[in-house]
């Protein structure tokens, strides 16, 4: 009777059951931290006391937000937490070419599925996708969880997401996902836990279940969660991992829910998240007269290889319209080679692109890609909040990799059917 | 533990984009954070901010980013509680941890004016608005949480707890 969460945290705090609601302390498996945050928690787990971290095989730093630096404060930053992984001895530090930090997670084997993944970036949650347990904190959890090898954790209620129908041509993961976001509102998860569900969730690729996970975060959730199946476990292998099937946890048919939100996608259009709310959601059809200046096609949501392959298949032997600036920027070092390889980035260069090194770049941000007062961009990544990237004057939308490709080529927010 | 100060009122969703902007990540002095602190969604705030003072949101208040920065420029800017109908939950940690109060307080939003004088008892779990004499109760936070914001924090709740 036991949620996917309760029975992970279970697991990890070395109990038979536990019950939302419940605090615990919980052991981690992987504690993950970004450039940005780093600084502040190596600072508090020296403060703590502890002039080492309680395990160097499990603890994983990526360079990933102003990947290279952009200023000179950036380099220090970067400078001090490669001094920190070398005086530690760290085993897996991933330096500025590698990419962002929840892509390189799974694919360098740093997560699986029952397991408890600790992030210092609220985007964690997108590690659900492979069944883990996987949410963000802040730097002093952080510097707690080097110290110690242990978090607390109120153990979540869980909403079950249950996403039924075939989607349709040009609709994708993300859609389901803003279409959840506008069912269950920014704060609607507060606290909770996301258990996705369903015949369209199971026939998902796991990248597309990781932008479903991605997003949890986005409706206040403390973590999104799927339940791994044969795809995960293939992907896994594919990516060198040992799994032992029988070792993953799986939710209850009779656990107890807070709510279950069903959702039917059959004929639904591709979604547009609106300034300045993620949960601002409406069909692309409505925001058809839009004009926009950037599209943004990266970031931990829609960064990797199968959303370059929608962009490429639209924007192929095409130009980008003169008024927009299109930045692609691939998820990871093993998305950009898989995009040479296939050719992408050479058609998506002739299209006009900047194809970019792999970094947050402008999702947050933090260095490339700003738009200035008065701009218009429609982005890939997962937050459109005022002045989230660059003026606060500037206006953010969120959608498909598809959508955002349809219009960088027309210059204003289209359905990518329009341009077929 | 009582805090005595004037009221900054803001509404639903204040994010940690709000709080302090993306590009200020970089940054690793607290004092640093804090000269930024608000910077674009309300330029007064700096200048006008006293010790003391607190900031009242209604619900999901802090929500996006991880960002410690956000409560750190909020508390070196002086502030001394956060008041919300509900917190996002990785500010709401982030704020207890550094030892900033982040209190749920029901109606909150709708109980206060911007500039009201009020006093907030952390433990005895009241707000009572001085200017018009009404008194609040916000929920109790966890006894766990009370003993990690007595010690200050977690850093130095750690430093003396053995048991973890």
């Amino acid at each position: 009777m036991s949620t996917a969460s309760e029975k992970i945290l279970a697991r990890a705090s070395g109990r038979d059951g536990v019950k939302a609601g419940e605090i615990v302390k919980a052991r981690v498996d992987t504690a993950m931290m970004p450039d940005v945050t780093s600084v502040l928690a190596i600072e508090a787990m020296k403060k703590m006391g502890a002039e080492s971290v309680w395990d160097p095989n499990r603890v994983v730093v990526i360079l990933d937000h102003v990947a290279p630096p952009s200023s000179v404060n950036s380099a220090r930053v970067h400078a001090l937490i490669r001094g920190f992984a070398k005086e530690q001895d760290l085993k897996h530090f991933y330096d500025v070419e590698s990419g962002v930090c929840h892509q390189i997670l799974p694919e360098q084997g740093h997560v699986r599925p029952s397991t408890v993944v600790i992030g210092a970036d609220s985007h964690t949650c997108t590690h659900g996708a492979f069944g883990a347990f996987a949410t963000g904190v802040g730097s002093t959890d952080m510097g707690a969880v080097l110290a110690r090898g242990k978090t607390w954790l109120r153990v979540p209620e869980t909403i079950k997401v249950d996403v039924n129908g075939s989607l349709g041509e040009h609709v994708y993961a993300k859609d389901v996902v803003l279409r959840v976001a506008k069912e269950i509102g920014v704060s609607g998860a507060t606290y909770m836990a996301l258990e996705y569900t369903g015949e369209t969730v199971a026939d998902l690729t796991v990248a597309g279940r990781m932008t479903l996970c991605n997003m949890a975060i986005e409706m206040g959730a403390k973590t999104g969660i799927c339940s791994p199946d044969h795809k995960t476990f293939a992907w896994l292998r594919s990516h060198g991992m040992d799994i032992d099937e029988s070792d993953a946890l799986h939710p209850d048919p009779d656990s107890c829910y807070r709510r279950t939100v069903e959702l039917d996608v059959t004929g639904m259009p591709p979604m547009v998240a609106c300034p300045h709310n993620v949960d601002n959601v409406k069909p692309v059809t409505e925001d058809s007269d839009i004009e926009i200046n950037q599209a943004f096609i990266g970031s931990c949501t829609n960064g990797r290889l199968e959303d370059l392959r929608q962009a490429h298949a639209i924007l192929k032997g095409r130009q980008v319209h003169r008024d927009v600036r299109l930045l692609v920027v691939p998820a990871s070092r093993g998305v950009y080679k898989e995009a040479l390889d296939e050719g992408i980035v050479t058609d998506l260069v002739d299209a006009g692109a900047v194809v970019s090194n792999p970094s947050c770049a402008a999702c947050f941000g933090g260095h490339i890609g700003l738009l200035g007062p008065g701009e218009r961009g429609i982005a890939t990544s997962n937050r459109n909040f005022r002045g989230r990237q660059g003026s606060p004057e500037a206006e953010v939308y969120l959608s498909s990799a598809a959508v955002a490709a349809a219009s960088a080529l027309t210059g204003h927010i289209t359905h990518p059917e329009e341009v077929e | 533990m009582k805090i005595k100060g004037r009221v900054w009122k803001y509404g639903h969703d204040v994010n940690t984009d709000y709080i302090i902007p993306g590009r200020y990540m970089e940054l690793t002095d607290p004092g640093e954070m804090a000269a930024h602190v608000f910077e674009e969604h309300d330029p007064t705030f700096r200048k006008g901010v006293r010790k003391g003072d607190t900031v009242v949101g209604a619900t999901n208040f802090g929500c996006g980013s991880s960002r410690e920065h956000a409560p750190l420029a909020l508390k070196h800017a002086g502030v001394g509680c956060v008041l919300a109908e509900s917190f996002a939950r990785i500010f709401y940690r982030n704020a207890i941890n550094i030892g900033l109060p982040a209190l749920e307080c029901p109606r909150i939003h709708d109980s206060v004016s911007n500039g009201d004088a009020v006093e907030i008892d952390v433990t005895g779990g009241t707000v009572r608005n001085l200017d018009t004499g009404a008194e609040l109760k916000f929920n109790p936070l966890p006894p766990f949480m009370v003993e990690v914001l007595n010690a200050g924090g977690l850093v130095p709740y750690l430093k003396e707890t053995e048991e973890w």
